[in-house]
C-alpha cells in the first residue's frame, strides 16, 4: 500500500507541475478509440464577475485547445494488449491535438475503463486526541480503515473518503474542526488490475510523456454526464465504451461504486459481422449508420446495400440485407449488456438508492431505441446523458463517445480528495523517530 | 409447368451459355497495398515534440539562420584578396561621394578679424583649399581656434556655393598688466589677449602691476572708473600680496585700500581729498588698510614742518636727526626708531 501511496503522491505532484505550467492532456485509451485533449490552465480571472460566470466547479478555470481522436488498436476489453499499436495511437492522437494547440504536452492525465474493476467500501475510526477534528486526525483515520485482502497484483485506483462521521453525527462531507470525541469514515476504494495499470504507465511513458494521475473511464464518465442533482440524490452511471460497459453509482456526489461489463459495441459489430458476414468495418457502418433496437414493419422493407467494394473479394452478387435482420441482431446483445449491468447493479444495491436514475452514456448510448430498451431492463428513470459542455471543446467532441474525456478533464480541474491527498500519518512515515523525539522534547520540557 | 418450360427453352434460346472457363484461368485478385497505419513514428513524434519546444523552435528559427549567414560571409571574407576588393570598394564609393562638386569647399571668408588674426586662422585649416566638406570637421576646428587668446568666440559654417565662413569675435584689450615676466595686454575678463613691449604701446589704457592682478582686472577697473577726480595722477593699481590693492598716484603718493571692500574705501579717500585737498599737500600714503582707522603718512618737508613748530630738530631722509651738535642727534634718532616701533 506505501508503494502505491507514494506513486499517487508522485501523480499528484505532476499534476500541480502541470497546472503551474498550464497545459495539460487528457488521453482516453478506449477499446475503439483513442482521444487526447489538451487543456489549458488559466487560472481565475478569465471572466470577469459581469460575465455572468460563477466557478462553475472549476470548469470556467480552463479551456481545451486541443482535441484529436484516433482510431484504437491493440486494446481490448479497455486493457492494453499490443504495446507497439497502442502506443503507436497514443502518439498520433497526442501529435494530433499538440499541432492544433502548439504547445508541447509533458503531462497526461489516463483514464482506464476495463482491468476488472473492484469496489471496496472500508471503514476506520479513531479517537479524537485534541477534542476536535484536525487534518490529522482525517488521514489517521482513513490510515485506520481496516483494508481487506484485495487480492494477487491489485493496485488502488481511487481511494476516496465518501462519508465521515463525528460521533453520532453521520453525513458529514467536510468534518475539519468539528467538535467530538470519535472520528469515523466510510472510504470507497476501487482496485484494478495491477498488469493493466502498469501496461498503462509503460505505454505512457514510451511516448515520452508524464503520468500526471489515472481515472477510472466509469468515474469520469459519471462526473461528466451526470447533472450536479443526479450525483447529489443518486444515480448510476452506465459508460457503454467498445469494449468495456463501465458501471458507476453516485450519491452525495461521490462514487459509491463502480464496476465493468466485458461486454461493449464492439461485440454487437462482431455479432453483425458474423451473422450477416460482412466485414467487419461493414459490420460497424451497419450498425452506426442503419442500426437500431426496436423493428417495426417498415424495417422489412427498407433494404440495406451491402455489396462488397469492386477491389475486394467480389465475387459479382450484390447483397442486401434487411434492416429487421439488423436489429434482430443487434437487440439479444443489446439485451445481454444491459442484463450484465442490470446484475452490477443490484450487486450494487442500487435497489436501495433513494433515487434509482440510470444515466447511459458512452459510444454505444447512440444506438437508437436504447432509452426504451433500458427502461424496460433497468428501470424507470432511464436517460441518454451527454458530456457537460467545456470550454473550447469542438463540436464532434461533445458525443457520449467522449463522456470520459471530458470528465477527466473535469476531474484534472477539480479533484476529489483522495487518501493520498493527506499526509501520511507520522506513524506510516519514514522520519518517525525524528517527529517522535521532537514530540517528546516539547511535551517534556 | 409447360410455360415454364416454354420459359427455360426462350431463356437458352437468348443467352448463349457461358464459355467454359479452365481452372486456375481465373484472374488473381489484384494485391492490395497494406495501408500505412496512421500516426507518426516515433522518430516523427520525438522531432514534432522537438519544434513544438519554444527553446528549440527559435534555436532553428532564428539561431541557424543567423548562422548560415555567419558562415557564409565568413567563408566569403576568409580570402585577402576579397576583403581588400571589398575595402577598397568601399572606400571608393565614399571618396567618390564625398569629393562630388555639392560638396567641396574652395574659398574662406573670415569677418570681424584682425589681419593678423585673419592669418592665423588660414593657417590654422587643417586641409588645403579647395577640399571635401566632409574632411573639414568644424567642431573640431572651432575648438582650435577658440583656444587662440586674441579670439574670444568664432562662428564656422560652410555656405552655399562651397565657402567656409567664420565670423570671428576677437578679445578687446581692457587693462595693462604689468608683472615678472612682462607687459600683457588683457581683456575686461583678465583673459590674456596679447604680449606688448612697452607701455607706449597702448598709452591709453589704464595699468595694473603685481601677481595676481589679472585674476581681479573687474574689481581693478571698478577702482579705475571710481577714481575719477584724481585719473589724470593716476599711473596704475598694483596689487599687493596676491590680497589687496594699492593705487599709486604720481609724485610717489600711494593709497592703500583693504583686501575687503576697496571701492567704499577709495571713495572714502576721495572725498577726504576733495574735503581737505589731502592730496595736494605732503602726504606719501593715505593707509586705509584697517577702513575705521585711516592713517596718513606724511612727506619730510611736512614733517620738518610740524617739528619747527613744535620746537623739535629737523630729520632728514633717512629719519636722521639733523642737529648741531652731533651727539644729540644721535639720541634722538634712537628715541625716534623706539618711537616708530612702538
Amino acid at each position: 500500500m506505501r508503494d502505491l501511496y507514494e506513486a499517487q503522491r508522485a501523480m499528484r505532484q505532476a499534476r500541480r507541475a502541470a497546472m503551474a505550467r498550464g497545459v495539460l492532456a487528457v488521453l482516453d485509451i478506449g477499446t475503439s478509440k483513442v482521444t487526447c485533449i489538451v487543456l489549458q490552465f488559466d487560472g481565475p480571472g478569465q471572466f470577469r464577475e459581469s460575465d455572468g460566470v460563477g466557478p462553475m466547479a472549476g470548469q470556467s478555470s480552463f479551456r481545451v485547445i486541443g482535441q484529436f481522436t484516433t482510431q484504437s488498436r491493440g486494446v481490448r476489453y479497455g486493457e492494453i494488449e499490443t504495446m507497439a499499436e497502442t502506443e503507436h495511437c497514443v502518439r498520433h492522437a497526442v501529435q494530433g491535438a499538440q499541432k492544433q494547440a502548439g504547445v508541447r504536452v509533458d503531462h497526461v492525465i489516463a483514464t482506464i475503463s476495463g482491468a476488472r474493476p473492484a469496489s471496496y467500501g472500508l471503514a476506520g475510526e479513531i479517537a479524537l486526541r485534541s477534542g476536535k477534528v484536525t487534518e490529522e486526525d482525517v488521514a489517521a483515520a482513513l490510515a485506520a480503515c481496516e483494508v481487506p485482502d484485495f487480492g494477487r497484483n491489485r493496485d488502488v485506483l481511487h481511494a476516496q473518503p465518501v462519508n465521515f462521521a463525528v460521533d453520532a453525527r453521520s453525513g458529514l462531507s467536510d468534518p475539519r474542526d468539528i467538535v467530538g470525541d470519535r472520528l469515523a469514515v466510510d472510504m470507497h476504494v476501487l482496485t484494478i488490475d495491477g498488469f493493466a495499470a502498469s501496461n498503462l504507465v509503460q505505454c505512457v511513458q514510451r511516448c515520452d510523456l508524464e503520468l500526471a494521475g489515472v481515472g477510472s473511464a466509469a468515474y469520469a464518465a459519471g462526473r461528466a454526464a451526470l447533472v450536479e442533482d443526479e450525483q447529489e440524490l443518486g444515480a448510476a452511471c452506465v459508460d457503454m465504451g467498445g469494449g468495456v460497459t463501465g458501471v458507476s453509482l453516485f450519491l452525495k456526489k461521490h462514487m459509491l461504486f463502480a464496476d465493468a461489463v466485458r461486454m461493449g459495441g464492439d461485440l454487437v459489430t462482431r455479432d453483425i459481422s458474423a451473422g450477416l458476414r460482412v466485414p467487419l468495418a461493414t459490420a460497424e457502418w451497419l450498425k452506426t449508420r442503419h442500426g437500431g433496437l426496436e423493428a417495426t414493419n417498415r424495417d422489412d422493407r427498407e433494404m440495406i446495400d451491402v455489396t462488397p467494394e469492386r477491389d475486394e473479394h467480389w465475387d459479382g452478387e450484390r447483397r442486401t440485407v434487411s434492416r429487421a435482420d439488423l436489429i434482430g441482431i443487434m437487440r439479444p446483445r443489446v439485451e445481454e449488456i444491459l442484463d450484465g449491468v442490470r446484475e452490477v447493479l443490484e450487486v450494487a444495491g442500487f435497489d436501495q438508492m433513494p433515487s434509482r436514475q440510470v444515466v447511459l452514456t458512452g459510444g454505444a448510448s447512440q444506438i437508437p431505441g436504447l432509452d426504451g430498451l433500458a427502461m424496460r431492463i433497468l428501470g424507470q428513470n432511464v436517460r441518454i446523458g451527454r458530456p457537460l459542455r467545456i470550454h473550447g471543446l469542438a463540436q464532434q467532441h461533445t458525443a457520449p463517445c467522449h463522456a470520459a474525456t471530458v470528465g477527466l478533464a473535469l476531474h484534472a480541474a477539480n479533484p476529489q480528495d483522495e487518501w493520498w491527498d493527506f499526509e501520511m500519518p507520522v506513524e506510516r512515515a519514514g522520519v518517525v523517530g525524528l517527529r517522535r523525539a521532537y514530540r517528546w522534547f516539547r511535551n517534556n520540557w | 409447368m409447360s410455360g415454364l418450360k416454354h420459359l427455360t427453352a426462350a431463356f437458352s434460346a437468348a443467352a448463349p451459355p457461358a464459355p467454359a472457363r479452365r481452372p486456375g484461368a481465373r484472374p488473381p485478385p489484384a494485391a492490395r497495398t497494406a495501408r500505412r497505419e496512421p500516426g507518426p513514428s516515433r522518430l516523427a513524434y520525438r522531432l514534432n515534440r522537438l519544434w513544438l519546444t519554444p527553446f528549440y523552435r527559435r534555436l532553428l528559427r532564428i539561431g541557424l539562420p543567423l548562422l548560415l549567414v555567419a558562415a557564409v560571409t565568413g567563408l566569403w571574407l576568409s580570402d585577402e584578396t576579397r576583403r581588400a576588393n571589398l575595402t577598397g570598394g568601399v572606400a571608393a564609393l565614399v571618396e567618390n561621394i564625398q569629393s562630388r562638386e555639392a560638396f567641396m569647399v574652395r574659398k574662406m571668408e573670415i569677418e570681424g578679424a584682425s589681419p593678423a588674426v585673419d592669418r592665423a586662422l588660414r593657417a590654422m585649416l587643417p586641409v588645403n583649399l579647395p577640399a571635401s566638406s566632409f574632411d573639414i570637421e568644424l567642431r573640431d576646428l572651432r575648438q582650435a581656434v577658440e583656444r587662440l587668446d586674441a579670439i574670444e568666440k568664432v562662428e564656422f559654417r560652410i555656405r552655399p556655393g562651397g565657402i567656409l565662413s567664420a565670423v570671428v569675435v576677437e578679445r578687446e584689450p581692457a587693462i595693462l598688466w604689468r608683472h615678472a615676466r612682462g607687459l600683457d595686454l588683457l581683456d575686461a575678463q583678465g583673459h590674456r589677449v596679447a604680449s606688448v613691449t612697452s607701455r607706449e604701446v597702448r598709452r591709453d589704457l589704464p595699468l595694473i602691476a603685481g601677481e595676481g592682478a589679472a585674476r581681479h582686472t573687474g574689481e581693478a577697473l571698478a577702482l579705475i572708473d571710481a577714481a575719477g577726480p584724481i585719473l589724470p595722477r593716476l599711473r596704475g593699481l598694483e596689487r599687493v600680496g596676491e590680497r589687496r590693492w594699492d593705487v599709486v598716484l604720481d609724485r610717489g603718493q600711494r593709497i592703500m585700500l583693504p583686501t575687503e571692500r576697496p571701492l567704499p574705501a577709495l571713495r572714502r579717500a576721495l572725498a577726504m581729498d576733495r574735503e581737505d585737498a589731502l592730496l595736494a599737500r605732503d602726504v606719501t600714503v593715505i593707509d586705509l588698510r584697517d577702513p575705521s582707522r585711516p592713517v596718513l603718512r606724511m612727506g619730510l618737508a611736512a614733517q620738518n614742518t610740524l617739528r619747527r613748530a613744535a620746537g623739535l630738530p629737523e630729520i632728514d631722509a633717512d629719519g636722521n636727526l639733523i642737529e648741531p651738535e652731533e651727539g644729540g642727534a644721535k639720541t634722538a634718532a634712537a628715541g625716534n626708531a623706539a618711537r616708530r616701533g612702538g
